[in-house]
Parts: structure tokens; C-alpha cells; sequence
């Protein structure tokens, strides 16, 4: 039961270290978060960045370009990449962890070619078409129609949550394509490219204030059948192949950000007066930045023991879940913390009296959906009882 | 970094486990009350499967072993709620002549912190020592020279309790450092024992949910009781990954800070083993309420651990410090 990470792990930290620490000033401030011609450019031009300095692709295969880094050099990477507060994947996301991926593991070598080494230097940007209005948690009830014209598929439907879908390239696809089918057996996994005939991108603003996600309506779309990944009916099980990419060390970067972040929330208890005192004084609320904290040490400890047992194992544990439900609630409870000190500066979502309500704020409002997105808590819980303690499974109607 | 149990870790917790399982079923904790505590044979077992010699060196006859394995001795001990003052005399195991080979069976009193009126000692009438941590230091005092009133009826069946009358300074065996060693390497092999009472605990509801039917299925099949079993899951896990760290910090102080990692550690497997334990009691429904469910024993020695080697409060403020400082020394 070994925590020191080894001689080659330690060095690979110093190099990259070092290299954050000149590149990360030189990338500047990030982007308004709703201008996306300004936070594509961003995020595209870091990738590149990290593309030219070898650093892309950390999970990747060799043969792809990618790093293929061993786990623990991930956990590595993860720890300096928030140590420097580089930026994250952004607009990369669902083609560095989803679609680039997924491509790779079931594409064909001319899918490979044409996606694959720019998925990998920033230069293509993806997003997801998989959630619809009447398909979110019960993803496999999609109704989004493919119909086969000769050597296209015409596509009728609508979907949502499509993340960075007006900054996007290429569209990551579930559609149904035998309504005869059981609801897993008749869907087919489609390469969208954005630009064709008959999308509508309508933004829906999250009660964030944001502009991330959007409704894609698809009118009549012709997909070329070549774009299709994997056989036709075959994309539920295509899907999961990408579902896998994403468990494991997904979150690491933002659980470290997490503990930064009670260290701001620590340094803003020593300026805020509370009674004429500073609220650090107070023992109840460092006994609850402790509590907090022992919690997310022991789930960066979780991680390092996941990420030490899939190393042996070859696959991801099915741990993934219980990590993810515990982090998404933590994170939000450290939030809440955050609300609460502020105190009356928790009415602005810009920095006020010297407080840093803009960062506790934004953080606050975006955790709402960490317990929703990619798999609700309940489903976690779900899935928890389910295939970990073996409990019946929920009525599955057709 | 190998994070992760070693083949002769899992060796070694398997050989504990079915010691304990065929040695005190969970259907004969009952049977327990009446034993006052300690059962000597039961004791001579522990010493030759090596529990209490376990992190001597060889050279002293000891089993060599580190804090990383003698968390999962007592997660294991803990599993089967074994009673009697196992944490003490392990930790007496170099300082008490006999504590290692079981001959002598040394109690405990934790002073740092405490409220000195209550001077309230596990099993009084079966130890042969008591040692006695202050801020100051160790001290060692003979069971001889020791007595106190029994308490007529002590919170946990399986652990009678005695308020000493007044407490002779004893022998000093150790220093302040030694102490607060002593206290640290304690508190992380009782998160041990705790880590074992929020498995156990999950372990006993979840049987109970696949066997218990109401409504013409199952409860387990019920989300709502689902959910509470997932809940108990997570936390045994999270008290997991921190027990274990506690172990590996103790044995290699490089990778953390240990005091961090002790204080994150009994927070943590302190909150899993009293939420399992209740939430093992709720998914039993009325049952649960009752003596003859096993349940309550769990809860109760869960309450117990809790009140050793510091509270959750004191390692929250434990870990506050230790945050700030670190927080300090990255500005």
C-alpha cells in the first residue's frame, strides 16, 4: 500500500511543471464565458499548445499521437495541470474525451484519418447529440429518426444538453435507426458535421447565466452513411466503449481546483468580520472547513485507490460511480460553505468588498449540475446497488 | 505509487477475517455480554495470530509489520466487534512487558483533551496495567493500585466500564512526542475498527434487504431503500481510501502529512461507521429497535470508538490547522 509516486512520475512532474509555468502566463486571461468565437480560439490555441509540447492526448494511445501516460503519471498531469490553473479542455472536451476516443477504438482507418490528429491538435472541435427532451436519464428511449436514402441517412429530431454545439466542428450522434427494435437494439452512432443543411442551434442558457449547452434541431439532415461508427443498430454498444473513456480520472483536475478553492475560502474567513471578530475565529466554521477537508482528502485518496486497482486490472472499477456521487455532492456542500460565509456579499456575482464573490458564486451556481449531469446522483445510486450490491434492478419496461 | 492491497495484505486479512467469523459469529455477540469483556483464551488466539506484536521488528520478536497492515488487522478485529482493549495493548506492545505474547492485557486512558472528571476506564476488573496518555507523557500504573465504582449500566454490552475513584501519577514510560505518536498511531487503528463496523453494518442490511418482504417483493427492491444502501456503500468506501492513507502516511511520512491524514481518516470512517450503523438499524424497520438484532451492538461500540483518540469535532479542528498551514505554505 505504496502512496509515493515513483523516481520516472516525479520527473515527468518537474518537466511539465516547468512547463506550465511559462506557458500557462504566456495562453493570458480566459474569455468572457458566453463570447464563443473568443473561447474556441482560447481553448483551441492551449490544445495547440499542448499538442506542439507533447502534451497532448494524455490518455491516448502512442500510435494516435496521444501520451499514453501510465495512471498515476494522469493523476500527475491532473495535479499540475489545476496546481498552475492552466486552462481545461473546454471546447475539447467532447472530442478529447468522448469522440476522439470512440473514433478510436471503432472507427474505420479513414474515419481515423479524417478526425483523430486534429481532434488531437486542437484543430476540430466536437460536440455531444445524445440527450433529447424525452431521453435524459433513459438515454435509450431516444427518438431522433435516421432513414436510409441510398447512401445517406436523413436525419428528423431534436436534441439538447449538445455542449459547445456553436463552437463545434462535428456532432457526436445517437439517432434511431430501427424503430422496430428494442429501444438498445435500433440505434446507430453518426459523425454530424455542423455545417449541413437543415440544423438549428437554439443556446439554452443554464440558471447559470450561461450559454454552454443548446438545442440542436435536425430538419431533414442528410449524413452520408460512411459517417456512421460501427455497424447500423450497433450503437448502444458503441456508445458504451465511449462511456468507459470517461469514468477513471475525469474529474481529477477539478477535485484538486476543489482544494484550492477552500484554501480561497480559507484566506477570504481571515478577511471577513463577523461580529467584530474575523469569521476564522469562529470554531464552528473551521471545524467545518476541517470536516470538508478531510473529505476531500480522502477522496483524492478514493481516486489513487481506483486509479492503483484499474492499473492492475486493465478496466475501470465499477467504484467510478461511488466516486462520482460522493465528489458532486461534497463539491456542492463546500459551495454552500462558500454562500454562507460570504454572508451579504453572496448578492452580487461581481467581487465585492474585497471578497471573491465572483469565483464562490459562479462555482455555487454551476455545481447545481454536477449531480445531474452524466448520470444524476439517483442513477448512481442506481447503479450502486445494483451491480456493486447486487439489489434488484428497477422495473425496465420495453 | 501502488495504492492498493498487496497479495500478502489480502493474505493477511483473510486469515484475520475467518479467524474472527469462526471464533465470534455475529449470532453469539450475545453470548459475549456475559464474558465481562475480555475472554483470556480468546486473547492468547489474538497474540499468536500476532495482533498485538504485529509492527514490532522481528529482532524483538515481533511480527515486523507496518501501520498499513495493522489497519487492516483492526478493520477486520473491528468487523466482529472482537471486545476487550485490543488498540491499547497493541499499542503497549513494546512499553509493557507481556503485552505483546497476550500475557499481559494493558487498558488505556486518553487524558489529552479529556474532561478529567470523567475518568471513565474500559474493562478495569480484566486488565493487568493501565497506561495513562497526558499531554506530558506516557505513564504506566499497575491495575493493582487501581479502583473505581462500576457503571451500572454501560452504554455498550460488550465493554463494562468503571469510574476510577482517583488515579496514582504511575510510571513514565514516555515523553510528550511519545504521546502524541501514541495518540495518532491510535487513532488511525480504531478508524480501523470503525472502518469494520461500516462494512459489517452494510453487510448485515444488505442480506436483510434481499430477504425481507413487504408489499409482495423485497424491500431491497425499492429504491428508497436502495438509495440508503448506496449511501452506506459510499461511505464505507470514502472511510476506505482514508483508513488506508492513514496506514500508508504512518509508515512513510514522505507522501503527507500524517497528523492530516490521521485526523482525515477518524473523521471520516468515525461518520461511516455511526451513519452505517443507524442506517443498518432503519433498513431493519421495527426489528432493528430490538436486543436480539445485532445491530445495536454495532451502533453502540460505533459511539464508543467515536469518544477515543478524539472526536470527529477535535480532528475537524486537527485538520483546519493542517489545511491552513498547508494553504500558508504554498502563498
Amino acid at each position: 500500500m505504496d502512496l509515493r509516486y515513483s523516481e520516472s512520475d516525479e520527473n515527468f512532474r518537474k518537466q511539465l511543471r516547468a512547463w506550465l509555468a511559462r506557458a500557462v502566463p504566456e495562453h493570458g486571461e480566459p474569455p468572457a464565458i458566453n463570447d464563443w468565437p473568443a473561447r474556441r480560439a482560447y481553448d483551441t490555441g492551449w490544445q495547440k499548445k499542448l499538442f506542439d509540447a507533447g502534451y497532448a492526448g494524455i490518455n491516448w494511445p502512442k500510435e494516435y499521437g496521444g501520451l499514453d501516460a501510465s495512471l498515476t503519471e494522469q493523476l500527475v498531469y491532473y495535479e499540475e495541470i489545476a496546481r498552475a490553473d492552466a486552462p481545461y479542455v473546454g471546447v475539447n472536451f467532447v472530442g478529447l474525451l468522448h469522440g476522439g476516443p470512440t473514433v478510436i477504438a471503432e472507427g474505420t482507418p479513414e474515419q481515423k484519418a479524417r478526425h483523430v490528429p486534429f481532434i488531437l491538435d486542437g484543430s476540430q472541435v466536437w460536440c455531444q447529440g445524445f440527450s433529447e427532451p424525452g431521453a435524459g436519464s433513459d438515454l435509450a428511449a431516444l427518438s431522433t429518426r435516421a432513414v436510409r436514402d441510398g447512401d445517406h441517412y436523413v436525419v428528423n429530431g431534436q436534441k439538447i444538453w449538445c455542449s459547445f454545439a456553436q463552437a463545434a466542428d462535428y456532432c457526436e450522434l445517437l439517432v434511431r435507426t430501427d424503430p422496430e427494435a428494442r429501444k438498445h437494439k435500433g440505434i446507430s452512432w453518426l459523425i454530424l458535421p455542423m455545417d449541413a443543411a437543415g440544423i438549428e442551434i437554439r443556446p439554452l442558457p443554464t440558471l447559470a447565466g450561461e450559454g454552454e449547452f443548446s438545442e440542436v434541431f435536425l430538419e431533414d439532415v442528410r449524413i452520408p452513411v460512411e459517417n456512421r461508427i460501427g455497424e447500423e443498430n450497433d450503437g448502444w454498444r458503441v456508445t458504451n466503449v465511449t462511456l468507459r473513456f470517461e469514468r477513471g480520472t475525469a474529474f481529477a483536475s477539478d477535485m484538486i481546483s476543489l482544494q484550492k478553492f477552500v484554501a480561497l475560502l480559507i484566506d477570504a474567513a481571515k478577511r471577513v468580520t463577523r461580529h467584530d471578530e474575523k469569521a476564522w475565529q469562529d470554531a464552528a466554521l473551521r471545524r467545518e472547513i476541517g470536516h470538508l477537508s478531510a473529505e476531500l482528502d480522502a477522496l483524492w485518496a478514493m481516486v489513487k485507490l481506483s486509479v492503483c486497482e484499474s492499473s492492475h486490472t486493465g478496466v475501470p472499477g465499477l467504484g467510478g460511480s461511488a466516486i462520482k456521487l460522493f465528489y458532486t455532492e461534497l463539491y456542492q456542500r463546500v459551495c454552500d460553505l462558500g454562500m454562507r460565509l460570504l454572508g451579504r456579499a453572496n448578492l452580487s456575482r461581481d467581487d465585492v468588498g474585497g471578497l471573491p464573490s465572483q469565483q464562490i458564486l459562479n462555482r455555487n451556481l454551476q455545481s447545481i449540475s454536477l449531480s445531474i449531469a452524466a448520470g444524476t446522483s439517483q442513477i448512481q445510486r442506481n447503479i450502486i446497488s445494483e451491480r456493486i450490491l447486487g439489489l434488484p434492478r428497477d422495473p425496465r419496461p420495453r | 505509487m501502488d495504492f492498493q492491497l498487496s497479495e500478502d495484505q489480502k493474505a493477511l486479512r483473510e486469515g484475520l477475517r475467518s479467524f474472527c467469523e469462526g471464533r465470534v459469529p455475529v449470532d453469539q455477540l450475545p453470548e459475549l455480554e456475559k464474558s465481562g469483556g475480555v475472554d483470556r483464551s480468546l486473547w492468547s488466539e489474538l497474540a499468536e495470530m500476532g495482533v498485538f506484536a504485529l509492527r514490532m521488528p522481528e529482532a524483538e520478536g515481533g511480527v515486523g509489520l507496518g501501520s498499513a497492515d495493522a489497519v487492516l488487522v483492526f478493520c477486520e478485529l473491528g468487523r466482529r466487534l472482537i471486545p476487550g482493549p485490543i488498540v491499547w495493548t497493541h499499542l503497549a506492545a513494546r512499553l509493557v512487558p507481556g503485552a505483546a505474547t497476550g500475557d499481559c492485557v494493558v487498558g488505556g486512558l486518553d487524558l489529552a483533551g479529556a474532561d478529567v472528571n470523567v475518568r471513565l476506564v474500559e474493562q478495569l476488573e480484566q486488565i493487568d496495567k493501565l497506561l495513562v496518555v497526558k499531554p506530558e507523557g506516557l505513564f504506566l500504573i499497575d491495575s493493582s493500585q487501581l479502583a473505581g465504582e462500576p457503571v451500572p449500566t454501560p452504554l455498550d454490552p460488550l465493554t463494562p466500564i468503571h469510574q476510577l475513584r482517583d488515579l496514582p501519577e504511575g510510571q513514565q514510560v514516555g515523553g510528550p512526542s511519545d504521546a502524541g505518536r501514541l495518540r495518532l498511531e491510535g487513532a488511525a487503528l480504531v478508524a480501523g475498527q470503525q472502518l469494520g463496523i461500516a462494512e459489517a453494518t452494510l453487510e448485515l442490511a444488505n442480506d436483510y434487504a434481499k430477504g425481507r418482504e413487504q408489499f409482495g417483493q423485497v424491500i431491497g427492491a425499492f429504491q428508497a431503500v436502495k438509495h440508503i444502501l448506496a449511501d452506506m456503500f459510499v461511505r464505507q468506501e470514502v472511510a476506505r481510501a482514508a483508513v488506508y492513507a492513514a496506514g500508508a502516511t504512518l509508515d512513510d511520512p514522505v507522501v503527507g502529512d500524517v497528523q492530516r491524514a490521521v485526523s482525515s481518516a477518524k473523521l471520516n470512517a468515525g461518520e461511516a461507521a455511526s451513519k452505517n450503523a443507524k442506517a443498518c438499524i432503519q433498513v431493519h424497520g421495527g426489528m432493528g429497535y430490538t436486543w436480539e438484532v445485532p445491530a445495536h451492538y454495532y451502533l453502540k461500540r460505533a459511539w464508543l470508538f467515536e469518544s477515543l483518540f478524539g472526536t470527529r469535532e477535535e480532528h475537524a479542528e486537527q485538520m483546519a490547522e493542517c489545511v491552513e498551514r498547508a494553504t500558508h505554505a504554498t502563498l
